[in-house]
C-alpha cells in the first residue's frame, strides 16, 4: 500500500490512535483531536495519510479520559526499600534494585526519573553512579531513567538535612574537587548526570558552576545557607534551578530573603535561548523572554511545605514549578524504620519520615501523580498547570522538552490516561515508549 | 436552481451536512461505483464538515466508497505547512472521517509542471466517471474556487495568480506578512465544477450578500463567476438570512414558497432529497395509490374529479381498514384531495420541483 517503497521503517511497524481523549496540548486540553504515534515516537498523521497512504493500524479509545505526557520525576532517592545510594550489595543486586524501583514508578504515572543519590563518600558514588546512566524505559523494564541527580557533597553543614556530614566539602580547586568527589561518571556530562544540587556560598563552589553546566549537567541550588545575593550570582554563573524550595535552606526574611528570595528576583540577565529556562509568565521580568528566574523542585506532601507557602510560590512564579517527590526508600512499604544515605529514618503513618529521633525531614513517602494532586489543591491553579509541574515543565529544566513532557510530534510516546470525573486526576493507564504497561 | 434558505450558519452547516449523507446513502457507493464528491476549503463548509465528522462516527454515513477532488490549493508551500489545503482538509474532515487515503485528490502545489499537473486531475476526474456532486463556497467577490472575476466561465483546472484583494485576505494566515501570502494558486475551472452532475453552494454571511444576488438575481456574468449556476441542470445554494440581505423580498419569498409548497401542499413524504417526485418503484403499496393522485393532478387527468365526490378510487384493494370513512387515513386523504384541485392550477405554473 505504501508508495515509498525503501521506507521500510515506515512500512514494518505498526500505527497506533488513540481517539475519545482529551488532550494535553499547547497548554490547553483540546478534544476532537487524536495522538498517533509509531515506534515509541509520536507522529504526525498528516504526512502519513497523504504521501504514505497510511491509516491507523490499531485504534485505542480513551474513554473520554485525558491524555497527558508520562509524569517526570527528578528528584527521589528510593523506594520499595531500596536506596540509591546503598551501594554495599553486588552490582547485579544493584542492577537489580534500580530495575524494582524503575518498574514500580509506572503505577504512578511516572515514565521517566532522575534517581537521587544524596552526600556519601567518593567511593559510593564510583560504585552507584555507572549503574544510573541515562537509559531507555520501556513498559517492561520500567521507566526511563534520565541521568542521575546528584544532591551533594557540596552543600552546607548547616543545613545538611537528613545528609551526612562527614562527606560534606569545599571546592577550593573547583571542578577538580568535583571530578574528585564524584569520580569517573561525572567527566560523562549528562550521560551519567543530569543534575547537580549544590550551595553556592562555599568556597569554590559558585566560580564551578560554569564548568558543571558546560558538560550538560544542570546546577541546582540546595541545602544552603545562602544570602539572596549569593543565590543571584549563582544564578548568573549558570544555576537554573532551586532543590526542594523552602527545605534545607534559610527561611525566608524580609530584609535578606535567601535562596527563596530568588523567585523574586527582578534583574537577572535575561536568558539568549530558552532551551533549559522557564516560559514567560506574567510575573516574569520580561513576558517575551526566557524566564532568567530558576526552575525550583517542591514537595507537594503536605508534610515539607504548608499548603499557604507552596501557593506563594506557585504565584510568585507559575512557571518554574517543577513537583518532585524527595521519596526516599519507604516509599511503597507501611510504616517503620529504613535507611537513607546510611542514616535511620522512621516512616510514620502519614507517610512523613524523619531522621530517627529527631524532627529534621528526611524526604517523603508520596508519589507523583498524589503530587500532582495536591498542588492543584493547594493553589487552586488550573489542572493544566498542575500536570504541566510534573512535565513540561521538569523536562524545561533538563533541557529535553522536545522529547519528553509533551505530546508534541516528536516527542517519545510516554503518556498516561488520566480519569478526572471525580475533580482530581487518577492514574488509569501509562504508556512507556509506546507501550502500554500492565498495571496490578 | 433551487435556493434553501436557513436561519444561520448552524442551520445551513446541519442542512447541507444531512443533504450529503442522504445523497450518498440513497447513491449506495461501492467499491466499483463510488460517490464522487467535489470538495471546497474556507470558512463556509467549515460547520458542514463538522457535521459530518459526526454522521461518521454514529455510524450513520461512511466514506468508504467515496472518492473525494478538492478545488483548489496554494502554488509552493510544502503540504504540511499550517496554511495549506492538505493540512485544512486533513484537520476539518479527513481525520474524522473513515475514507481511504488512496480515495483522496487534491491539487499537488509542488509538482515539476503545473500544467501537467492540472491536466492530470482533469483526466483523473474523468477516470472516475465524473463528480457526481461538487460542493463549493463562494468570496464576497462571487468567485468560485480561485477562479476569480475575469475567470472564463469555460475554464478546466489550470494555475492562476492571485488578485491583490485575495492575497491582503489570506495574509492573516500568514502571520500578516503579504510576501509569505504564496502567489499563485491550482485551481479547477467554472466548467470544471459545472461540469459535475450536481453543485452545491454554501454561502453564508452579510458580506455574502450581494455576491448571492448578483449570482441569482442577475446575468450569468464572469464578473460573478458563480452565476454561472444558473446554467446548471441541478444547482442548489443553500443560504442563512444574512446572505439573502441583498437579493428582493420577491425572490426570497419566492424561493421559500417553494419549500413551503413542497412540504405542506405535496407531503414530505412524496418528495424525494432532490426535490424531485418519487417514482412508485419506491414507494410502499399502501401509498402507491396516492403517488398516482399525485401524478394525474399535476398532468391535469379529468379522472380526478370524480374522486373528489367522497369516495376514494385509489385505496389499495388489500388494505380494506383504509377505506373506512372514519379510518385515519381516509379522512386524511379527503382535505388534501380537495387542496390538490387548487394546488393543480398552481403546479401547472410552478415546476413541481422549483428546478428550472
Amino acid at each position: 500500500m505504501c508508495p515509498i517503497k525503501d521506507n521500510k521503517q515506515c512500512c514494518s511497524s505498526p500505527i497506533y490512535k488513540i481517539i475519545n481523549a482529551r488532550l494535553l496540548k499547547n497548554h490547553k486540553i483540546v478534544e476532537g483531536s487524536y495522538l498517533w504515534f509509531q515506534n515509541g515516537k509520536i507522529i504526525d498523521p498528516q504526512s502519513l495519510f497523504f504521501d504514505h497512504l497510511r491509516d491507523a493500524d490499531e485504534i485505542i479509545d480513551a474513554k473520554g479520559q485525558i491524555v497527558a505526557p508520562g509524569f517526570i520525576d527528578t528528584q527521589i532517592n528510593g523506594a520499595y526499600g531500596i536506596d540509591f545510594a546503598d551501594y554495599e550489595g553486588s552490582d547485579e543486586k544493584i542492577q537489580a534494585d534500580i530495575n524494582k524501583v524503575a518498574k514500580g514508578l509506572l503505577q504512578y504515572g511516572c515514565t521517566s526519573f532522575c534517581p537521587t543519590v544524596v552526600s556519601s563518600e567518593p567511593a559510593v558514588y564510583q560504585k552507584v553512579l555507572p549503574h544510573l546512566n541515562a537509559r531507555k524505559g520501556s513498559a517492561t523494564g520500567g521507566a526511563e531513567i534520565l541521568g542521575a541527580h546528584i544532591e551533594g557533597p557540596f552543600i552546607s553543614v548547616e543545613k545538611k538535612g537528613a545528609h551526612k556530614q562527614a562527606v560534606f566539602r569545599t571546592a577550593e580547586n573547583g571542578i577538580k574537587d568535583f571530578d574528585d568527589a564524584y569520580g569517573d561518571e561525572l567527566k560523562k556530562g549528562n550521560k551519567a548526570v543530569s543534575i547537580m544540587t549544590l550551595a553556592p556560598e562555599l568556597d569554590g563552589v559558585t566560580d564551578a558552576i560554569p564548568d558543571i553546566v558546560a558538560r550538560g549537567i544542570k546546577v541546582a541550588l540546595g541545602h544552603s545557607a545562602c544570602k539572596i545575593a549569593e543565590a543571584e550570582q549563582a544564578v548568573v554563573k549558570g544555576a537554573t534551578s532551586i532543590t526542594h524550595l523552602f527545605n534545607a535552606m534559610q527561611a525566608f526574611h524580609h530584609r535578606d530573603p535567601g535562596l527563596i528570595g530568588v523567585l523574586g528576583a527582578a534583574d537577572l540577565p535575561i536568558p539568549e535561548s530558552s532551551k533549559g529556562h522557564p516560559e514567560p509568565s506574567d510575573t516574569s521580568p520580561c513576558r517575551t523572554k526566557p524566564d532568567p528566574r530558576p526552575f525550583y523542585g517542591i514537595i507537594c506532601d503536605g508534610v515539607h511545605v504548608h499548603p499557604n507557602s507552596v501557593r506563594i510560590a506557585y504565584y510568585s512564579h507559575p512557571t518554574g514549578a517543577v513537583l518532585v517527590t524527595d521519596a526516599l526508600s519507604a516509599m511503597g512499604l507501611p510504616a517503620g524504620t529504613y535507611t537513607l544515605g546510611g542514616r535511620d529514618v522512621s516512616v510514620d503513618h502519614n507517610g512523613a519520615a524523619y531522621v530517627k529521633g529527631t524532627s529534621t525531614l528526611a524526604g517523603s513517602t508520596v508519589t507523583i501523580d498524589e503530587c500532582i494532586r495536591n498542588f492543584q489543591r493547594f493553589t487552586n491553579c488550573t489542572l493544566v498547570e498542575a500536570i504541566e509541574a510534573a512535565t513540561l515543565h521538569p523536562a524545561e529544566l533538563l533541557g529535553i522538552s522536545n522529547r519528553k513532557g509533551t505530546l508534541n510530534v516528536g516527542g517519545d510516546a510516554d503518556f498516561v490516561f488520566l480519569d478526572d470525573s471525580s475533580g482530581e486526576v487518577k492514574v488509569q493507564r501509562v504508556y512507556v515508549a509506546g507501550d502500554e504497561v500492565k498495571l496490578s | 436552481m433551487r435556493l434553501v434558505v436557513r436561519q444561520d450558519y448552524e442551520e445551513v452547516s446541519a442542512w447541507t451536512a444531512h443533504y450529503i449523507k442522504e445523497r450518498i446513502n440513497q447513491f449506495q457507493p461501492s467499491k466499483e461505483r463510488p460517490f464522487v464528491l467535489g470538495l471546497p476549503t474556507g470558512s463556509s463548509p467549515v460547520g458542514t464538515y463538522h457535521r459530518l465528522s459526526e454522521f461518521c462516527k454514529t455510524g450513520e454515513l461512511s466514506f468508504k466508497h467515496v472518492v473525494t477532488f478538492n478545488m483548489d490549493e496554494y502554488v509552493g508551500i510544502p503540504r504540511n505547512h499550517r496554511e495549506s489545503y492538505y493540512t485544512f482538509m486533513y484537520t476539518h474532515l479527513f481525520q474524522h472521517i473513515d475514507i481511504l487515503p488512496e480515495n483522496i485528490h487534491v491539487l499537488d502545489g509542488n509538482a515539476q509542471d503545473l500544467e501537467e499537473e492540472c491536466r492530470r486531475y482533469e483526466a483523473t476526474i474523468l477516470a472516475h466517471g465524473g463528480i457526481e456532486m461538487f460542493l463549493g463556497g463562494i468570496g464576497p467577490d462571487g468567485h468560485i474556487a480561485f477562479n476569480e472575476p475575469g475567470s472564463s466561465l469555460t475554464s478546466r483546472t489550470r494555475v492562476k495568480t492571485l488578485a491583490y484583494e485575495t492575497i491582503i485576505a489570506n495574509s492573516r494566515f500568514f502571520d500578516g506578512d503579504i510576501t509569505k501570502v504564496p502567489k499563485l494558486a491550482l485551481t479547477v475551472g467554472v466548467a470544471t465544477v459545472m461540469d459535475a452532475r450536481e453543485v452545491c453552494i454554501i454561502i453564508t454571511g452579510a458580506h455574502k450578500s450581494i455576491a448571492l444576488a448578483k449570482c441569482v438575481e442577475e446575468g450569468v456574468n464572469h464578473m460573478w463567476t458563480v452565476s454561472a449556476i444558473q446554467m446548471h441542470p441541478k444547482g442548489l445554494i443553500v443560504c442563512d438570512e444574512d446572505a439573502t440581505l441583498e437579493l428582493h423580498v420577491k425572490t426570497v419569498k419566492y424561493f421559500k414558497s417553494i419549500e413551503h409548497v413542497h412540504q405542506s401542499l405535496i407531503g414530505q413524504e412524496n418528495l424525494g432529497l432532490q426535490g424531485e417526485l418519487l417514482s412508485s418503484t419506491m414507494r410502499s403499496s399502501a401509498t402507491a395509490g396516492r403517488e398516482m393522485l399525485v401524478r394525474q393532478l399535476l398532468s391535469g387527468d379529468e379522472s380526478e374529479s370524480k374522486a373528489d365526490d367522497g369516495e376514494d378510487p385509489m385505496s389499495p384493494d388489500e388494505d380494506n381498514d383504509s377505506m373506512q370513512p372514519s379510518s385515519p387515513n381516509a379522512r386524511e386523504q379527503s382535505p388534501t384531495k380537495k387542496r390538490r384541485t387548487t394546488a393543480d392550477m398552481a403546479a401547472g405554473t410552478l415546476p413541481p420541483s422549483g428546478q428550472q
